[in-house]
C-alpha cells in the first residue's frame, strides 16, 4: 500500500460517506411527534417505588394513566375517571362516582371495580406505595353500580386532592391480577391519552394515540419521547430538527432559540428557598430575620435567571389556594443591619453559619447561593457554602441533620397549603426543618379541618406568622421553560408535567 | 504446563480481586451520604413509613448481614433487584452491556484507524511539516477531554451540518427483529444494512468522541516505536536489499513497532469503557454508563453494584486476554 495524498483522500471521503449512509430522518412527518424529555423512565407502575414520588416523570405517567381525578392546566380538579366525589355529611365516608363508557387500552371495560381495587391496593403497605399513609385513611371499599364507596378510618381534608397527585392513577384490576407486576411492567396498560407502543429503557418510549380516550383522540397519533438527560445535548436536539419539543432548557438558550422557535415559558408549582434550621445562631430571630430581608430576590431572578422566575415570600405561589398577596418579605438591607447590630454583629463583626446548596440540580442554584453570601456579607453575614448532591441532602433532611441554612425546591403541583408550607414546616414531618414547639401548635389542628374556608385561612395565618418570625426563607416560583418547533402548539402545564396530548398543530 | 499454571494462578487473583471490588463497592456506598429511603420518602411520611420502606428494601439490616446476603445471591445468579426499575439487576446490566461493548469496540476502531494512519504518515514523511502537523494535532487530540469533543461534535455534526445523530442507539420508529442486544453485529448478520447504517449514524459521534484521544495516544506511541525500529539493523539489511520505505515500514518495522501499542491498546479499552459513562451521557446513548449515572443519582444500591462488578470482571478479564495475548506474540515470552 502505498501512503500518499490520493490514499489519503480516499480514506477520508470513505470515512464521509459512511456517514452520510446514516443520515437521520429528518423528513418525518409532524404525525410522529418526537420530544426530548428531561428524564429517564425507570419504571411503569406510577404507584410504587421511587419513580412514584418524582415530580418530573409525572407526565409519562400521565399519557398513559388516568389519575382518580383530572388536573387541568391551572391545577384545578376536573372530572376525569371519577364524574363526582366528596364525603357523606358526617365525613365518616367518601362516595365516588365512576365514568361509564371508558376501556383500557386492551380494549376491556373500565369499571367500578378497578377504582376500588387501584385504592385498596394503594392502602395497602405490602405493595410498597410510598404515600400509603395518605390512601391508608380509607378502608372497606364497596362497589355498587358505578358507585365506589369507602369508610373513613382518619378524616383528610386532602384526600381528593391526592387523587390527582402522586400515585393517584387508576391500574386495571384484572389485567394487572393476570399478568402481574413484571407482566404490567412489560406491557403497561391503562386507560390514558396515548398507548405504550415501544419501550426502550434508558432510550425512549414511543406511543400511540388512543382512539377510544374518553376525552377525544389527541391529535397526535404517534408520539416518542426521547430521554435527553443533558440540557445542552436537548437544546441541540430541537436545534438540529431532531425532536420537535423540549423542554427544561437554560434560559440564555430559551431566549436565544425562542426567535426561531416557538417558546413557552410558564411558573410552575416549584420553588426554590432557603430551609433555617433551629440550630445554632438561626436560633436568635434578629439573625434570621435579618438573612431574609438582605436578599433581593427580583435582581437575582433578573440578573441571574434573565428575568424567568416570580419573586415569593411565602411558600404559597400565586397559583396556591393559601397564597396570600399582602404578606411582604421586602429587600431592606438597613433594616437588615439594624436587627444585626442588635445582636452584636455587623460588617466588621459578621455572624457566621454555613449554608449547603445543591450545584446544577436546579437551574443557577449554586449560583443564586453565590449571590446570596455576597448580598450577607453587605450586611455583617459571612456564609460558607457547602456544595452537596441532592441525595445527600434528602438524607441530612430526614435526620433533621441540616446546616443552619440550606437551598432547595419544593414542588406542590396540587396547590394545598398541607403539600407547600405544612409538610415543610410542620415539626414532626420527616421533611421540615425548622422543628419549634410554636409553629407546631399553630399547625397541628389545620390537618383535619374539615370547614374549607376556616382550613385556608388558617394556613395564610400560618403562612404570615412563619413570615414574620422568618422561619424559613421562600425566594422564587420556577419557570419552566419549553421550546416547540414552528407548528406545534403546547398547552402548559402548571404542575410542570409536559403532556403530549395537550399539543396540538398551530 | 506451565502456562496452565500461570493461567490458574491468573484466574484465582482475578477472583480474589473481584470480591475486593465487591467489598469495597458494598460497604463504600452504604457509608457515603446519599440514602435511598429518604430520596422516595413522601412528604407526610411517619417514622413507621420510613421503618416500613427501609424494612421492605432489606435496608434495615447490618451492612455485614446485607452482605452475605447480596453475596449468597450472587453464587446463586441473583444480583438482586433494583430500587428505582423493579427489575433483576443480572438483566438490566447484562441487557445494556452490548451497547456499550459496541460503542466501546468501535470508538476503538476508529482510534486505531486516526491513530494507526497518523503514526504510519508521520513515519514515512518523518522531518518534514506534515509530521509537525500530525504531532501538533496528536497534542490538541489529547489535551481536550473526550466529553468535550462529545459536544463540539454535537455542536458540528449535529447541529451546524446535521449528518449524524446526536442522541439514541436507533431511531424509535424502526422495527428491531434483533433477538439480542448486540444490534450492530447483528444487522450485519441478518444482512440488514438500513438498520445498520441507522445504527452506525447514531454510534458514530458517541465513538468518535472518545476515539479521538485515544488515537493520539496511540499514533505517538506508535509513531515512536516505528522510529525506534527503522534504526534496526534488519531495518538497514532491507534497504541494501532494496525495499521500497512503504514496504520496510509497513512489512518489515510495523510488525515488531506494534507490540507495545497492542498491549497499551488492551489498557486503554478498559479506560475506554470507563468514559462511555460521560460520553453516552451526553449522546443519550442506551448503554452501561448512561445507567450508571442514574444508579447512581438515585442511590440505586443494587444496580449500582451490579454495575460495578461487571466493571470490574470487563477490566480483569481484559487485562488476562492482553496478557495472554502478549505473552503468545512475544517470542521472548512464549518460549520462556
Amino acid at each position: 500500500m502505498n501512503l500518499n495524498r490520493r490514499s489519503l483522500l480516499q480514506l477520508s471521503a470513505a470515512t464521509a460517506a459512511l456517514g452520510l449512509t446514516g443520515l437521520p430522518l429528518r423528513a418525518q412527518g409532524i404525525e410522529e411527534l418526537v420530544i426530548a424529555y428531561n428524564v429517564n423512565l425507570p419504571s411503569w407502575d406510577p404507584t410504587v417505588g421511587p419513580s412514584a414520588v418524582n415530580p418530573t416523570i409525572q407526565g409519562i405517567y400521565q399519557s398513559v394513566f388516568d389519575q382518580f381525578i383530572l388536573q387541568q392546566p391551572d391545577l384545578k380538579p376536573a372530572p376525569g375517571l371519577l364524574t363526582e366525589w366528596g364525603w357523606n355529611e358526617d365525613r365518616t365516608k367518601v362516595i365516588m362516582k365512576v365514568r361509564e363508557g371508558v376501556t383500557w387500552h386492551d380494549g376491556s371495560p373500565f369499571t367500578a371495580e378497578d377504582v376500588a381495587w387501584s385504592l385498596a391496593r394503594a392502602a395497602d403497605p405490602a405493595t410498597g406505595n410510598p404515600i400509603n399513609f395518605v390512601w391508608s385513611t380509607l378502608a372497606n371499599f364497596a362497589v355498587e353500580g358505578n358507585t365506589v364507596t369507602a369508610d373513613v378510618k382518619q378524616f383528610d381534608p386532602t384526600i381528593f386532592k391526592w387523587m390527582y397527585f402522586l400515585t393517584g392513577y387508576v391500574l386495571p384490576k384484572a389485567y394487572f391480577e393476570k399478568v402481574g407486576p413484571e407482566g404490567f411492567e412489560a406491557a403497561p396498560i391503562g386507560t390514558g391519552p396515548y398507548m405504550v407502543e415501544k419501550f426502550e429503557r434508558n432510550a425512549f418510549v414511543r406511543l400511540k394515540a388512543n382512539p377510544n380516550y374518553w376525552g377525544g383522540k389527541p391529535e397526535f397519533e404517534t408520539v416518542t419521547l426521547k430521554f435527553v438527560t443533558d440540557a445542552a445535548a436537548r437544546v441541540a436536539e430541537v436545534e438540529s430538527g431532531s425532536s420537535h419539543v423540549t423542554l427544561e432548557v437554560p434560559y440564555e438558550e430559551y431566549d436565544r432559540l425562542k426567535a426561531t422557535l416557538s417558546g413557552t415559558a410558564t411558573p410552575v408549582s416549584d420553588i426554590g428557598m432557603i430551609f433555617l434550621n433551629d440550630i445554632d445562631v438561626m436560633l436568635d430571630p434578629n439573625v434570621r430575620k435579618a438573612a431574609a430581608l438582605a436578599i433581593d430576590k427580583q435582581a437575582i431572578i433578573d440578573r441571574l435567571l434573565s428575568g424567568y422566575g416570580v419573586a415569593i415570600d411565602t411558600l404559597e405561589t400565586p397559583d396556591y389556594e393559601a397564597y396570600d398577596p399582602s404578606i411582604k418579605v421586602g429587600y431592606d438591607p438597613e433594616q437588615a443591619k439594624a436587627l444585626l447590630a442588635a445582636s452584636g454583629f455587623g460588617p466588621d463583626n459578621p455572624v457566621k453559619f454555613k449554608i449547603q446548596t445543591t450545584k446544577g440540580f436546579k437551574p443557577k442554584d449554586y449560583e443564586m447561593v453565590q449571590a446570596i453570601v455576597g448580598l450577607w456579607r453587605k450586611v455583617g453575614i459571612e456564609a460558607e457554602i457547602e456544595v452537596y448532591e441532592i441525595a445527600k441532602h434528602y438524607e441530612l433532611r430526614a435526620a433533621d441533620q441540616l446546616a443552619p441554612a440550606a437551598f432547595y425546591n419544593w414542588g406542590n403541583s396540587v396547590a394545598d397549603p398541607t403539600t407547600s408550607t405544612g409538610f415543610a414546616m410542620f415539626g414532626p414531618s420527616p421533611h421540615s426543618v425548622w422543628d419549634s414547639a410554636d409553629l407546631v401548635e399553630k399547625i397541628a389542628p389545620l390537618w383535619g379541618e374539615a370547614d374549607e374556608a376556616k382550613r385556608i385561612q388558617g394556613w395564610k395565618d400560618v403562612s404570615r406568622y412563619i413570615a414574620e418570625n422568618a422561619y424559613v426563607i421562600p425566594l422564587l416560583q420556577y419557570v419552566q421553560p419549553v421550546l416547540a418547533a414552528p407548528g406545534v402548539v403546547v398547552t402548559p402545564h402548571r404542575s410542570g408535567a409536559l403532556l403530549p396530548h395537550l399539543m396540538k398543530r398551530a | 504446563m506451565i502456562v496452565l499454571r500461570a493461567l490458574l494462578s491468573r484466574l484465582v487473583m482475578t477472583a480474589i480481586t473481584l470480591f475486593g471490588v465487591a467489598v469495597i463497592v458494598f460497604v463504600t456506598i452504604r457509608v457515603v451520604p446519599g440514602n435511598p429511603i429518604a430520596m422516595m420518602l413522601p412528604p407526610g411520611a411517619t417514622p413507621e413509613d420510613v421503618a416500613n420502606l427501609t424494612a421492605l428494601y432489606g435496608l434495615d439490616k447490618t451492612i455485614a448481614e446485607q452482605f452475605l446476603i447480596w453475596g449468597q445471591g450472587v453464587l446463586a445468579g441473583d444480583f438482586g433487584t433494583s430500587i428505582t426499575t423493579r427489575q433483576p439487576v443480572l438483566d438490566l446490566v447484562l441487557g445494556r452491556l452490548p451497547a456499550t461493548l459496541e460503542l466501546s469496540i468501535m470508538a476503538l476502531v476508529m482510534a486505531m484507524l486516526i491513530g494507526g494512519v497518523a503514526a504510519l504518515t508521520g513515519t514515512r514523511l518523518r522531518g518534514t511539516r506534515t509530521e509537525g502537523g500530525i504531532d501538533i494535532a496528536n497534542g490538541m487530540a489529547l489535551s481536550v477531554p473526550d466529553f468535550l469533543w462529545g459536544l463540539i461534535l454535537i455542536l458540528l455534526f449535529g447541529v451546524l451540518a446535521p449528518i449524524f445523530h446526536i442522541s439514541g442507539r436507533i431511531t424509535p420508529s424502526l422495527d428491531l427483529p434483533f433477538v439480542t442486544n448486540f444490534y450492530l453485529f447483528e444487522s450485519l448478520l441478518r444482512l440488514r444494512f438500513d438498520l445498520w447504517a441507522d445504527i452506525v449514524s447514531h454510534m458514530f459521534l458517541p465513538a468518535l468522541a472518545l476515539a479521538i484521544p485515544l488515537s493520539a495516544i496511540i499514533g505517538q506511541l506508535l509513531k515512536q516505536s516505528l522510529k525506534e525500529t527503522m534504526h534496526l539493523d534488519y531495518i538497514t539489511l532491507a534497504r541494501t536489499k532494496g525495499y521500497g520505505e512503504n514496504h520496510i515500514i509497513l512489512r518489515e518495522a510495523l510488525r515488531n513497532a506494534i507490540l507495545p501499542t497492542l498491549t497499551l491498546v488492551g489498557v486503554q479499552f478498559t479506560f475506554l469503557i470507563g468514559g462511555t459513562v460521560i460520553i453516552e451521557r451526553l449522546f443519550s446513548y442506551e448503554g452501561l454508563g448512561n445507567m450508571a449515572i442514574d444508579a447512581v443519582i438515585n442511590r440505586d444500591l443494587p444496580l449500582i453494584q451490579g454495575i460495578v462488578i461487571l466493571f470490574a470482571v470487563i477490566f480483569t478479564g481484559v487485562n488476562l486476554i492482553v496478557d495472554l495475548t502478549y505473552a503468545l506474540l512475544n517470542p521472548r515470552l512464549r518460549h520462556a
